[in-house]
């Protein structure tokens, strides 16, 4: 009975969230659990080839703790390579997981940048898609960082400078499937927020899927032979939904001296 | 109407929700999970941050030795959909705080509630308080 009140009362919170654009300033779903954000409306069908809108991953897309398992289950074995990288990295959460005084994650105890692939794997919030004639624009709320993913035909770089984003291609696979290819990342980075790493021969697929109107799945293919034994999937069908087109996204940004206030005031207590 | 209607069923929503595991950028193995201190203190800064923002607050502990708290919470973004803010306190504030304290003793730990001298508690963990989310 409770269940089928909470079934009918998030239908309703959602519709109504989803046709208010005023109600819903800054409203996400990332407070739902992941059977509450799956259990939001479908909205219409698909439109073709259409990403546009401020879409939100929820409580996965934040790769929130509880999904450690999960995302280890799926990671491919490191060659021997990918083994001593993994040792140098110390994570807060993960196989691997060491105590708050022992992380050295570039991107909380640095204000490094979290990188691409990083942030479509953890705090993957909220993001808007816009789309040019000749570019696929990616506006993340985490970070307040952008990617550009040209779509003018051109090809990726024969050998390119390692970047932090990267450098991205994609193309319409069919009128529902946006496929996105990147290369050229900045060996800095971890992939995930579980220290598993990677080297600059990484290539990244993306691939983007309009279920309908308010759903758009995930999924994005590792493939760094160097540090994998094969390719393996770090998002496997991830559902993002439509956020109210008058959302208001907040800012959310790891700054450096905010990263170096925590390591001074909390994390080197914690010994 | 439609705001009141919404508010009354994220609200219901709100209570029979199971708690959520937040985003965080560590584990809990350096906490003491489980345990819990209430201390009454005086806020000396409160720092709206990411990846964490922090209280610290003055307070005695049993012993009656006065003590510097640092306490965390989740990120800004987080904690605003819980109903926090920037301006949550202010230095001077006289608060209770609910907290569970790391395993090696120091006056560090997160927090679970913070009682405001407005009577109004802060939760920090558990199942969001939805009505602050219906914005």
């Amino acid at each position: 009975m409770a269940e089928r009140f909470v079934a009918l009362a998030i239908g309703v919170v959602a519709l109504l969230t989803l046709s208010s654009s005023a109600a819903a300033q800054t409203w996400n779903f990332t407070g739902m659990t992941p059977a509450q954000f799956k259990s939001l409306p479908p909205g219409g069908p698909a439109p073709v080839r259409d990403l546009n809108g401020i879409w939100d991953g929820g409580p996965t897309g934040v790769g929130a703790t509880g999904q450690e398992a999960e995302r280890a289950a799926a990671r491919s074995p490191f060659t021997p390579l990918g083994e001593e990288m993994a040792r140098e990295n110390r994570p807060g959460n993960g196989p691997r997981k060491v105590l708050v005084h022992e992380i050295n994650d570039p991107l909380s105890t640095l204000g490094d940048p979290a990188g691409f692939p990083r942030i479509v794997t953890f705090e993957l919030r909220a993001v808007q898609i816009t789309q040019t004639p000749n570019q696929v624009l990616m506006l993340y709320m985490f970070e307040k960082r952008y990617r550009v993913i040209w779509t003018d035909g051109r090809s990726l770089p024969k050998d390119p400078d390692p970047r932090w984003y990267g450098y991205s291609v994609g193309r319409w696979e069919d009128d529902y499937t946006f496929v996105v290819e990147t290369v050229g990342l900045d060996d800095r980075t971890w992939i995930d927020n579980d220290g598993d790493p990677h080297s600059t021969a990484l290539r990244v697929i993306e691939r983007y899927r309009r279920v309908n109107q308010n759903t758009l799945e995930l999924t994005v293919t590792i493939d760094d032979p160097k540090i994998y034994t094969k390719p393996w999937l770090v998002r496997n069908r991830m559902p993002l939904r439509l956020l109210p087109p008058g959302t208001d996204v907040m800012e959310m940004i790891p700054s450096a001296s905010e990263a170096q206030a925590y390591q001074q005031v909390i994390s080197s207590k914690t010994k | 109407m439609r705001v009141k209607l919404l508010g009354i069923i994220v609200s219901a929503v709100g209570v029979l929700v199971a708690p959520v595991p937040a985003g965080a950028h560590h584990g809990a193995a350096t906490f003491d999970t489980g345990k819990e201190i209430t201390l009454k203190g005086v806020v000396t800064e409160w720092i709206w941050a990411n990846p964490h923002c922090f209280l610290k607050f003055d307070a005695k502990d049993e012993s009656g030795t006065l003590r510097n708290w640092a306490v965390e919470t989740q990120n800004p973004v987080s904690m605003t959909a819980r109903g926090w803010s920037r301006g949550a306190f202010k230095v001077g504030d006289e608060v209770t705080v609910k907290l569970e304290p790391v395993k090696n003793g120091a006056p560090v730990g997160r927090i679970l509630t913070v009682l405001l001298p407005n009577g109004q508690t802060l939760v920090a963990v558990g199942p969001q308080p939805a009505a602050a989310t219906a914005q």
